[in-house]
């Protein structure tokens, strides 16, 4: 018997507890996905191409939903320098098309249909979904900045050059003044789509 | 409904003939087969290993994986086969629950590789057959208080802590006495009163010397105003470091009701109380009996003990046997006792006056004491006497291995805590190794890369398949994502040590730090496929990946050879990735001018070419998502 530093006695009765309950809530997050020819029809991949997808989905998220957290975890594993966690939100977000909370596989192959196979326009259209944060229609100058602050956490701080305070507002301010067209002091979707498609005929 | 009662369901079916005869009103009609389908033979491949069953078993359940159109995800045409890339020994399993209806879960297994699988397969762990729910339900609590002592010695060596309170920091002080020097030095400080104020009260009863009179007294008659002085300082401390713990207790009613603070109180009130009465002799019968409680300083020591928390902790929890033993002693002492009066009453001189006097008698032969201060005199008393302590021995050896195995069990489980800590410092330094590793090899390939981009420059496909060859697919694709973010951000990642010299030069010389690399201009030609809106990067898989990822490599390289224009999607990340990058590389090699255009007017501030681009890359990162796992297989490839 040493002489060890006090630590709190824990008990182990309200941790069995917990744990049933706990088990009770998790058992029920099962999601079965549609069927595979409604899936096909709803998005522009072929059979082989969804099982393929689902395959992989399925393998990595037994239970056939993705939450928050797991999502995040593994964003940050791709960028081990900075801190991906706001951004994966955001992404999060814009995969939940329903806002349950959760991203099931039909959320996904939704999202996948759009950016892999849909149109310019389509593409566009949920890339100003993302930016919209609140999907109030608009972005505003401050849900820009949030984005961007999002994207410079993942640099990390050691960048060279050194990441200064203003940067990501510096950056929102030019990106605004290009794509602001009547000033109004927020972005509407014609207007984002119309100037990416301007820069791009360039 | 059972899978063994559905096998009679036409037998079932057929009995009913013999209701038609006296029916009321006509029989419904029978329901008809809507897809006559003849029951096929399914072939379940799972990892090389054949399974083959009829089709109507697995629909037997049709809300799991096996039972519902889900498996025809898996279905894989060219073989008729159902495929599924996991474990076959749990397959076995499940497949049994299916045929028999009872699942069971094999000992061998571990409990959350097989959880992983019963989800995978949509199968509720509940319903788990009472032969084996027992051991799963054990050996999953396990490993859950596992996890919760991980996460809880986690959440208290956290270092960077918001700024508590001065009430909080003083709590967290007195219950870890490590996180600080001042309360290690209290802690220290109090054990030693303790130590030096249990000593004093044992010493005060020894005697020393004499006193002319031919009176031996004890010491703390001779020496009465030390020992009192050493009380009095002992009990300063002593109450000082109550107020101090009852002012810091972040719930002081629940403070006053726990057990150290009791003991606290009974240690330091007969010397309040003594301090109060009068040196009365009546009262002080009382007042010497109060001392008694001195005594309880010593448990003082239990904060001080893991080992004797442990040992109180686990007298209460084998209360129960504790008090079976009590019982069972007391009914032995009482039939003994009883039989040995009666046996002797006869004999003369005898000391056994009665029954309650036979109880001491009892006691010390059935402890096997045998103090011989009473001794049966009469044949039939030594006979029972014998009997008595034979039977003691048996009575009291029986309850005593339940309380050691449950004192043992609490003691390894806290060896295994301080055990668990101290391999979790290593584990952690080695992911902290692996994840620098992984950035470190991106600024690796970096600067190589610069060498290659001076051939690419010149715009020959045989040198731009050259340069990747040195790296893997996963890793150049890997290292495009993180490059793409440098171009998005216009900053470059660089290693730790370059970032503190530049620091520190700048620091020094005021070094402009808004000067762009001079690479990113030079760079609109070969990092074409960075030219994306600003916020989108593409993702890649980090090259660092488990080996549960790697399983994909395989179908990668066969999308691979497959030609870009009609790719089909594989399982994995990088291939969805692989074929986004080949429909990009097209459309890069016809964009280049035009992002060269964009580019190279506006350094430092900008990437405006970023939003010239609609996001083929964006698929990258929506193909991220699909690589969600669950947080176990998270924990392992944090590596």
């Amino acid at each position: 018997m040493k002489l060890l530093p006090c630590s709190a006695a824990k008990t182990t009765s309200p941790v069995t507890q917990n744990t049933v309950e706990d088990e009770m809530e998790m058992a029920t997050v099962r999601h079965r996905p549609e069927a595979l020819e409604l899936l096909e029809a709803q998005s522009k991949f072929t059979k082989k191409e969804l099982q393929i997808l689902y395959r992989g989905f399925k393998n990595e998220c037994p239970s056939g939903v993705v939450n928050e957290e797991t999502f995040k975890e593994i964003y940050s594993q791709f960028f081990p320098q900075g801190d991906s966690t706001t951004y994966a939100h955001f992404l999060f977000n814009a995969f939940d098309t329903d806002h349950n909370g959760s991203v099931s596989f039909e959320d996904f192959v939704m999202g996948l249909s759009i950016l892999l196979r849909g149109t310019v326009q389509e593409k566009l259209n949920w890339a100003f979904n993302l930016y919209d944060i609140n999907k109030d229609g608009y972005i505003t100058k401050e849900e820009m900045l949030d984005i961007m602050k999002a994207i410079y956490d993942m640099m990390g701080k050691c960048t060279y050059p050194v990441l200064k305070e203003d940067t990501p507002r510096q950056h929102v301010e030019t990106f605004f003044q290009k794509m602001d067209k009547n000033k109004d002091g927020v972005v509407t979707i014609d207007e984002f789509i119309e100037s990416c498609q301007k820069v791009s005929n360039q | 409904m059972a899978a063994g009662v559905a096998a009679w369901l036409p037998f079932a079916r057929a009995a009913a003939i013999g209701w038609m005869p006296v029916a009321n009103c006509p029989m419904p009609l029978a329901p008809t087969e809507k897809n006559k389908r003849q029951d096929e033979l399914i072939i379940l491949n799972v990892s090389g290993r054949r399974f083959q069953t009829w089709r109507t078993t697995l629909e037997r359940y049709p809300d799991t994986l096996l039972g519902s159109t889900e498996k025809e995800f898996f279905f894989n045409e060219d073989t008729k086969e159902y495929f599924f890339d996991r474990d076959p020994e749990v397959f076995r399993c499940i497949l049994n629950f299916y045929r028999t209806g009872k699942l069971h879960y094999p000992r061998y297994e571990c409990i959350s590789a097989y959880d992983e699988e019963l989800a995978f397969y949509g199968i509720l762990p509940e319903i788990i057959g009472d032969c084996c729910y027992e051991e799963y339900k054990d050996r999953k609590r396990e490993n859950a208080e596992r996890l919760m002592d991980d996460n809880d010695s986690e959440n208290n060596q956290e270092g960077s802590m918001p700024s508590l309170s001065f009430r909080q920091t003083m709590w967290r002080a007195f219950e870890n006495p490590h996180t600080s020097t001042l309360a290690l030095v209290f802690y220290y400080v109090t054990g030693f009163f303790i130590a030096v104020s249990v000593i004093t009260n044992v010493v005060e009863t020894v005697p020393c010397g004499t006193v002319p009179g031919n009176k031996e007294l004890p010491c703390g008659e001779r020496y009465a105003v030390a020992f009192f002085c050493l009380d009095t300082a002992c009990v300063m401390i002593f109450t000082v470091e109550y107020l101090l713990r009852l002012f810091a207790a972040p719930s002081r009613y629940r403070f006053i009701r726990s057990v150290m603070s009791i003991i606290d109180v009974v240690a330091i009130m007969p010397y309040y109380i003594g301090l109060v009465m009068t040196n009365n002799e009546d009262v002080s019968g009382a007042f010497v009996t109060l001392r008694v409680f001195r005594v309880f300083r010593i448990f003082k020591f239990s904060r001080h003990s893991q080992g004797l928390r442990i040992l109180g902790y686990t007298l209460k929890s084998c209360a129960s046997e504790l008090g079976f033993l009590l019982f069972s002693l007391t009914m032995a002492i009482i039939i003994f006792a009883t039989v040995m009066f009666y046996a002797e009453k006869g004999s003369s001189a005898s000391k056994f006056t009665s029954i309650p006097a036979s109880f001491w008698y009892t006691i010390v032969t059935m402890t096997t004491l045998g103090y011989g201060d009473m001794v049966p005199k009469t044949i039939a008393g030594k006979i029972f006497g014998s009997i008595c302590s034979l039977s003691g021995v048996l009575v009291i050896a029986l309850p005593v291995p339940v309380i050691v195995s449950n004192f043992s069990r609490i003691y390894h489980q806290n060896q295994r805590a301080d055990k668990r800590r101290a391999q979790k410092k290593a584990r952690l330094a080695r992911i902290r190794v692996a994840k620098t590793g992984s950035s470190n090899a991106y600024l690796h390939s970096k600067r190589n890369g610069l060498l290659n981009e001076a051939l690419e420059l010149t715009g020959s496909t045989e040198d731009e398949q050259h340069t990747t060859k040195g790296t893997s697919l996963i890793e150049s694709q890997h290292h495009h994502l993180l490059h793409c973010l440098e171009k998005t951000t216009n900053h470059e990642f660089i290693d730790e040590q370059l970032f503190e010299q530049n620091c520190m030069e700048s620091s020094m010389q005021n070094y402009p730090s808004s000067r762009s690399p001079s690479l990113s201009s030079h760079h609109g030609l070969t990092t074409s496929c960075c030219s994306r809106r600003n916020k989108k990067t593409t993702h890649l898989p980090n090259s660092s990946v488990p080996a549960t990822r790697l399983r994909s490599m395989q179908e990668l390289s066969t999308i691979h050879i497959q030609c870009s224009e009609q790719p089909s999607l594989t399982t994995s990340r990088s291939s969805l990735n692989m074929k986004s990058d080949d429909g990009l590389r097209p459309n890069c090699k016809a964009a280049q001018i035009t992002t060269a255009i964009i580019s190279i007017p506006t350094p430092p501030a900008l990437t405006p070419e970023g939003e010239s681009r609609p996001p083929p890359s964006s698929p990258g990162h929506s193909t991220n998502i699909s690589t969600t796992t669950t947080s176990n297989i998270v924990k392992v490839s944090a590596l």
